[in-house]
């Protein structure tokens, strides 16, 4: 074991291994999710200098900064939503970390996308994956390749009179990787693991019900998903210590074959 | 007749930008009714409650019959032009700057004589509407009109000194999305400012307001209240070239204390009604402060659009109205810190608007125009207090009477 990590370590050294950043930069111009106005709202990233080598602290610089446990690339934990309530250990300080890091598919969506901002993730399309790709292994984390993370400004959220659209599973694909592939968990390039007509699906937000029913995390805001392989690629994604925190901000990292580059 | 204003050249990047100098700033106590009347754009002069004499210079006891009991009364500002001089040079640095600047005395139809200044277009021996005016030390000075308006008559550089007209003057709304800014910006526009700026917060979502405000001539860009970096930036970009600051940032939900269940939207409305005009404040303020006598188009007053339950609170808006209590008692303070370099904190109280957040609320309601008519006036008279709308000026009359009866009345009217 101790020769498997200190290979682990050269290879990443030496290139045989990258290590790839899938997190978009904490801004507070990043689009946060929207509610119906008289709903409470997520809060947006903020940053307040305390000082910066100033009267206020003549030889530091340093902020406050004020953000929801929802901003930004983000960790989902089971407590987030009504169906993962009772789930034991559901907030982000409870779970174990050995779910923090493991294996991770990618399924490539981005072609589809681009041509639908409404665009479904259906079995048949994850049964065709598999066709090419093998099984999608018990307690992989599957991730929703978008490109969504490429867009900027009014196009990221698209909101319409009739509210966002995005792409996202239907409730069939999400019952399909939970129940019959007993996934770990399952992450998005957009605002939420759910489509933007999320609500209109039954269950509504069937990504969020459904997932943290079981138990099982959500990653939201992910970036730069075309740097995944479809399989052999593990990713790291450690969430906040929050005590009874339903989510959190994070730094989410994958370990790729380098090679070629 | 006043020459026309027209729009000044470019500014001469090589010359200093001229320092703000002070009319004399220095009151008596009772003086300082005459600039409480001014602040609010009424003639009033202390009336003798015993012998019904009035009093011009303000003072401690009737000069008829020595009676105490002076109360300030609304009297007619009319009166007949006496005798007028043209100051060609002056010990006071601020006049120096200034002159010719014309003086008289002018006969009140109330009875006593008042030393003014006089508008340019006022005809000897003429008969003369009277205006009690804030100077640009913030003081309350009496102004003799023509008795008829004249052409361009707002252009006349003594009026011009102590209004804050937007004509020929630069804008800037703070919140695109406020559900009026497209209002405000065509009644400026109207008014002749020749440029409109309009921050707008989160580009990521859609502002309804936006093609008003293009039609409108307003420039939208980026400015978010609640980013510290956001507003600094902005400053950085147009603090410079911003005469008049109009801010309608404004976070509101409706509820009460025990209503709410939390402090998430409490906390929204203090971040952008109270902690967003303060860092407006600290990024546009001091270049503001420092532009009040650059020429035509001099930084000239700061623009608070508030609840008038910023004064009394009522529970159906109870957290909200906190925040406005909190924005206009810090709008105190910036007035006071904004008073020696002239720049003028104008303060707009409005009852409840009429848009979303009001909408369950019976009528009258401040429309989007009568909220612009508001602003633009009160800067053209150069106001530190407006109230805008039937509501408002109710409330304003109630509050005088007896604040205390007030707020028992509010307590009583959970729907507003």
């Amino acid at each position: 074991m101790t020769d498997t990590l200190a290979q682990f370590a050269v290879e990443i050294a030496n290139g045989t291994i990258r290590v790839v950043d899938l997190t978009h930069t904490l801004d507070p111009d990043f689009p946060v999710i929207i509610l119906p106005p008289e709903f409470g709202q997520c809060a947006r990233f903020r940053m307040e200098e305390i000082s910066a080598y100033d009267h206020r602290g003549p030889g530091w610089k340093w902020h406050n900064i004020h953000l929801s446990e929802h901003t930004g690339t983000h960790f989902d934990a089971p407590s987030h939503w009504i169906s993962g309530r009772e789930v034991p250990n559901g907030d982000v300080d409870e779970i174990s970390v050995e779910n923090f890091v493991g294996p991770v598919v990618a399924i490539d969506c981005s072609a589809e996308a681009a041509k639908d901002d409404d665009f479904e993730l259906t079995p048949e399309i994850i049964l065709a994956w598999e066709a090419q790709h093998g099984r999608v292994p018990a307690d992989a984390w599957v991730l929703m390749r978008t490109d969504w993370s490429k867009r900027s400004g009014a196009e990221y959220l698209n909101m319409q009179s009739d509210g966002p659209h995005s792409p996202g599973p239907t409730p069939e694909a999400i019952r399909l990787l939970v129940e019959d592939r007993d996934i770990r968990g399952f992450g998005t390039e957009t605002v939420g693991t759910d489509a933007g007509q999320g609500a209109h699906y039954t269950p509504p937000y069937p990504a969020h019900y459904i997932l943290h029913g079981a138990g099982k995390f959500g990653l939201q805001c992910l970036s730069g998903l075309d740097q995944l392989p479809p399989t052999g690629a593990v990713l790291i994604a450690t969430p906040l210590k929050i005590k009874g925190g339903t989510g959190s901000p994070l730094r989410v990292l994958a370990l790729v074959p380098g090679g070629e580059t | 007749m006043t020459t026309p204003l027209t729009r000044p050249p470019r500014k001469d990047p090589l010359k200093r930008t001229v320092s703000p100098t002070q009319p004399p700033v220095i009151r008596s106590r009772a003086a300082l009714g005459l600039t409480a009347r001014a602040a609010e754009g009424r003639f009033a002069l202390q009336t003798c409650a015993e012998c019904g004499a009035v009093q011009y210079p303000p003072r401690d006891a009737c000069s008829g019959c020595l009676s105490t009991d002076l109360p300030w009364r609304d009297i007619a500002p009319t009166g007949q032009l006496l005798a007028e001089t043209t100051v060609q040079t002056s010990v006071k640095q601020y006049f120096r700057e200034r002159t010719p600047w014309r003086v008289g005395s002018v006969q009140l139809d109330a009875g006593p004589v008042v030393i003014c200044h006089l508008h340019g277009d006022v005809a000897a021996n003429a008969r003369v509407r009277l205006r009690l005016l804030l100077d640009r030390a913030g003081q309350g000075v009496i102004l003799a009109l023509p008795q008829e308006r004249t052409d361009h008559m707002a252009d006349d550089p003594e009026l011009r000194s102590m209004s804050s007209d937007p004509h020929l003057r630069r804008v800037l709304i703070t919140d695109a999305r406020h559900p009026f800014a497209p209002d405000l910006a065509a009644a400026l526009q109207t008014a002749g400012a020749t440029l409109i700026f309009a921050g707008e917060p989160e580009n990521w979502l859609p502002n309804p307001n936006r093609a008003a405000l293009e039609a409108a001539g307003a420039e939208i860009l980026p400015l978010d209240v609640t980013d510290t970096k956001s507003v600094e930036r902005m400053a950085g970009e147009i603090g410079g070239k911003t005469d008049i600051l109009i801010n309608t940032a404004r976070f509101m939900r409706p509820g009460g204390v025990l209503a709410r269940g939390g402090t998430g939207f409490a906390r929204d409305e203090m971040e952008v009604n109270y902690l967003g005009l303060m860092r407006l404040a600290q990024a546009f303020g001091p270049a503001m402060c420092g532009r009040t006598a650059d020429g035509l188009n001099s930084a000239v007053a700061w623009v608070n659009i508030l609840s008038v339950h910023a004064r009394t609170n009522t529970p159906g808006f109870g957290c909200f109205n906190a925040s406005q209590a909190a924005a206009f008692s810090l709008s105190q303070s910036l007035r006071a810190e904004f008073r020696s370099s002239g720049l003028r904190v104008m303060n707009v109280y409005t009852g409840p608007l009429e848009e979303d957040w009001y909408q369950p609320l019976p009528p009258p309601k401040v429309t989007g125009p009568a909220l612009a008519r508001s602003v633009v006036s009160g800067l053209r008279d150069g106001l530190e207090d407006v109230w805008c709308g039937d509501v408002a000026k109710d409330f304003e009359e109630r509050f005088r009477k007896n604040p205390k009866v007030l707020e028992i009345e509010l307590g009583q009217e959970m729907g507003e």
